[in-house]
């Protein structure tokens, strides 16, 4: 970075570039050359900032000043204002609030709020393309150290000190897992990297390939090197394609550096890297069924053990861990397990990524040290409710999570005390919702989420959870009972019983968080026939205020199923029987005769 | 069996992509990525081809196409929209947006329109959300969709 004298960090990370980020780096390479100062101020298009809501964001070094670049115009303003007259585009630049909240980026900023980045450290910080970029930034320096001056059984020993668990969701003890694959005898072992991110609302293993995929071939190269494994295996999201393209970049450089193939340093350690695709199979986050599906099969889960650590993919040892926990590995072999494991609480060390949205004012990513209360996470850094609303309920965990309300607020989060609370860590999503969403509908949008996703496998899975499907349904559409009620409480402890795999297992949980923590909705639902959030459709009635309606016929004419009637210049009717709820009437009424109920 | 009525073009193309894999039983899904890619979807006879070319049963590739999601028996339209269905998206009014679609496009989820222009499907987040709810017209993204938006989507095509 030298020999420029100010730099331009564009965002290509996929909510920026689906926002045309491209565009912004050709507009700002455009003007920079009509400026003449395409020698002196380079752009630079790294990864995601966490700003995903404003994109697309760029960032000017070393002023630390965050813009938003939306148009050709916008370029301009921001080249002539900040380069030029030296002053700052400050109708373009990010409020304060948000950039306090979200880039607590110790090396861009003096005082870092809340926030502490080891996994994302090098996310919108570097050319995610360059090696020696990476390199510059302490890249493979844990790697050398490794090679050069420990042994395989003290890097799992460091590994263990550090106290680092999976980040996938499951929590399992990273060094315990290494140790177990390296005592497991054959003459072939696999290191695999899970990015098969399928939670929805989850995306900070694609940030992290997408900003930094360096990191963690590094770390799977040190892990081969614990376990005694040549050979490497990411798993990806088809559906990721800029991640794809970025690690391949990666892949091939670190060939190219000696990084990755035989003979690495020359210390007589060999390992290469591999590619595999996922096609859109959440079960296929599950460990067995991963392999399976890597091996070209359904990725169907089958019965541990044997575990992937003494039997997996094609039947050789395997360690599986996820793209999180792999980007935290070269910070904890460089700064020390002590360092590591003094972050957090007493049984999570370290940091989590988390990907916030939902209805919350910032949105994006953070990371955040165990132990942080979600009041922290959702009022500080995320900026509170949007429109002003009120908090409902956080989701995590996604489909094996659950729902945590107000109460929980102030609990601080770590793996046990989100189990405890009905919840889940999960692989990091967090959704917000607000007082308009139906807690009975959540469940049930979670439900079609697995009934989907389940393999098909086990029957208390395929069936049950298509018939807790069914109950919330009928709950949604005003005709549940308080047998319902139980019938769900009782099934969904059979599913989580009787499944053979995590994906059972945990299935039913946002049903039972939401009947744990907001019972009195699902009472209001059988009982009332009431959706205080208005959001159950079969429960809700459009109708016209007779003192408001000045009989325009806009509504009449407007409605797709010819439920309105009336006469012109009179008060009109919506004949309940034939509404479909669809809301056209309520658009097109410039009165505001039209109420819902 | 299924008859295959392909170009003998077309079978040399995909004899070619199990080739490029080494005709490997377990390359199967990245085969399977390969030929979606280049014929934009998986008919029977495809399957046929591939299932010969590799040595595996018709019954297994059937099984892995139906398993995932990302592998499609029916052609797209011309231009395929996809809504994400991810939580972020449904909390801020997903459902909505795909609603409003099936109505402009008289389609459903998984079908085709008659003129063979556009196809709905719904996915499970792109990770853009920040941007929802998001709905994605072939490779374009389209960022806080709402219901009163999907008439100019859709003309922006026709």
């Amino acid at each position: 970075m030298a020999k420029f004298k100010k730099h331009i960090l564009v965002c290509g990370g996929s909510t920026c570039h689906s926002l045309q980020s491209h565009i912004a780096i050709s507009n700002l390479k455009a003007i920079l050359v009509e400026k003449n100062l395409e020698q002196e101020i380079q752009i630079i298009e790294t990864a995601c900032f966490g700003f995903c809501s404003s994109g697309p964001v760029i960032l000017i070094l070393p002023d630390n000043t965050y813009y938003k670049c939306t148009s050709p115009a916008d370029a301009r303003m921001i080249v002539e204002e900040h380069f030029i007259s030296g002053k700052k585009a400050y109708d373009l630049m990010l409020a304060e609030s948000q950039i306090d909240g979200l880039a607590s980026n110790p090396k861009l900023l003096a005082s870092p709020k809340k926030q502490i980045r080891i996994a994302l450290r090098n996310c919108g910080n570097i050319d995610p393309e360059n090696i020696n970029d990476y390199i510059l930034n302490g890249g493979y320096l844990a790697l050398g150290k490794v090679l050069k001056e420990r042994d395989p059984q003290q890097t799992i020993d460091i590994i263990k000190k550090s106290g680092l668990r999976g980040r996938g969701g499951g929590g399992f003890p990273t060094g315990l897992k290494w140790e177990i694959t390296s005592k497991s005898q054959a003459d072939q072992k696999y290191v695999v990297c899970n990015a098969d991110e399928g939670d929805p609302g989850a995306f900070m293993d694609r940030s992290i390939l997408e900003g930094d995929p360096h990191s963690v071939i590094e770390a799977m190269a040190i892990c081969g090197y614990s376990i005694g494994a040549s050979k490497g295996l990411v798993y990806i999201r088809a559906e990721y394609p800029l991640a794809i393209t970025r690690l391949k970049i990666a892949i091939a450089q670190a060939r190219e550096y000696g990084l990755l193939g035989d003979n690495i340093l020359d210390k007589g350690f060999d390992f290469d890297i591999e590619l595999r695709y996922g096609a859109g199979a959440f079960v296929c986050g599950e460990e067995t069924a991963l392999i399976h599906s890597m091996e070209g099969m359904r990725g169907e889960p089958t019965f541990k053990p044997p575990f992937p650590s003494v039997s997996g993919y094609l039947g050789k040892p395997t360690n599986v861990n996820n793209v999180e926990t792999f980007a935290s590995i070269p910070v904890i072999i460089n700064k020390g397990a002590e360092w590591f494991a003094s972050i957090g609480t007493e049984k999570s060390k370290g940091t989590k990524v988390f990907a916030l949205a939902g209805k919350i004012n910032n949105v994006g990513l953070i990371e955040v040290p165990m132990g942080i209360t979600l009041r922290e996470i959702i009022f500080e850094i995320g900026g509170g409710i949007q429109n002003g609303k009120k908090f409902k309920a956080v989701q995590t965990g996604g489909p094996s999570g659950g729902c945590l309300t107000e109460a929980h607020l102030d609990t601080p989060i770590d793996y046990d005390n989100l189990i405890a609370a009905g919840s889940m860590m999960g692989s990091g999503g967090m959704i917000v919702m607000d007082e308009d969403d139906c807690m009975v509908s959540v469940a049930k949008f979670y439900l079609d989420f697995t009934v989907e996703e389940s393999c098909g496998k086990c029957t208390p899975c395929r069936i049950g959870n298509k018939r807790l499907y069914e109950i919330l349904e009928t709950i949604t559409q005003g005709k549940g009972t308080m047998q319902d009620i139980d019938k769900l409480k009782n099934l969904s402890y059979v599913i989580k019983d009787a499944s053979l795999c995590g994906l059972g297992q945990t299935s039913p949980n946002p049903v039972l968080s939401t009947l744990e923590n907001f019972w009195e909705e699902y009472i209001e639902h059988v009982t009332v026939k009431k959706c205080r959030s208005s959001q159950c459709k079969a429960m809700m009635q459009y109708i016209i205020d007779a003192e408001q309606c000045v009989g325009c016929t806009a509504c009449a004419r407007n409605c797709p199923v010819n439920a309105i009637t009336g006469e012109r210049k009179l008060a009109h009717l919506i004949n309940q029987d034939i509404c479909i709820k669809c809301g056209a009437c309520v658009e097109k009424c410039k009165f505001n005769a039209i109420n819902v109920k | 069996m299924v008859n295959i009525k392909l170009s003998d073009d077309k079978i040399i193309r995909i004899k070619d992509i199990c080739k490029s894999f080494n005709n490997e039983g377990g390359e199967l899904i990245n085969v399977l990525h390969k030929t979606q890619s280049t014929f934009g979807y998986l008919p029977a006879e495809v399957q046929e081809i591939i299932a010969r070319e590799l040595n595996v049963s018709l019954a297994h590739v059937y099984g892995v196409v139906t398993f995932y999601s990302f592998f499609t028996m029916i052609p797209k339209g011309e231009f395929p929209i996809s809504i994400c269905m991810g939580t972020a998206c449904y909390v801020r009014g997903g459902e909505k947006v795909l609603d409003e679609f099936k109505r402009e496009l008289k389609i459903t989820v998984g079908q085709t329109s008659d003129d063979g222009r556009f196809s709905l499907s719904c996915l499970r987040c792109v990770g853009a959300c920040g941007l929802a709810p998001v709905v994605m017209v072939g490779e374009k993204v389209y960022g806080r969709v709402a219901p009163d938006m999907v008439k100019d989507i859709i003309n922006e095509y026709k």
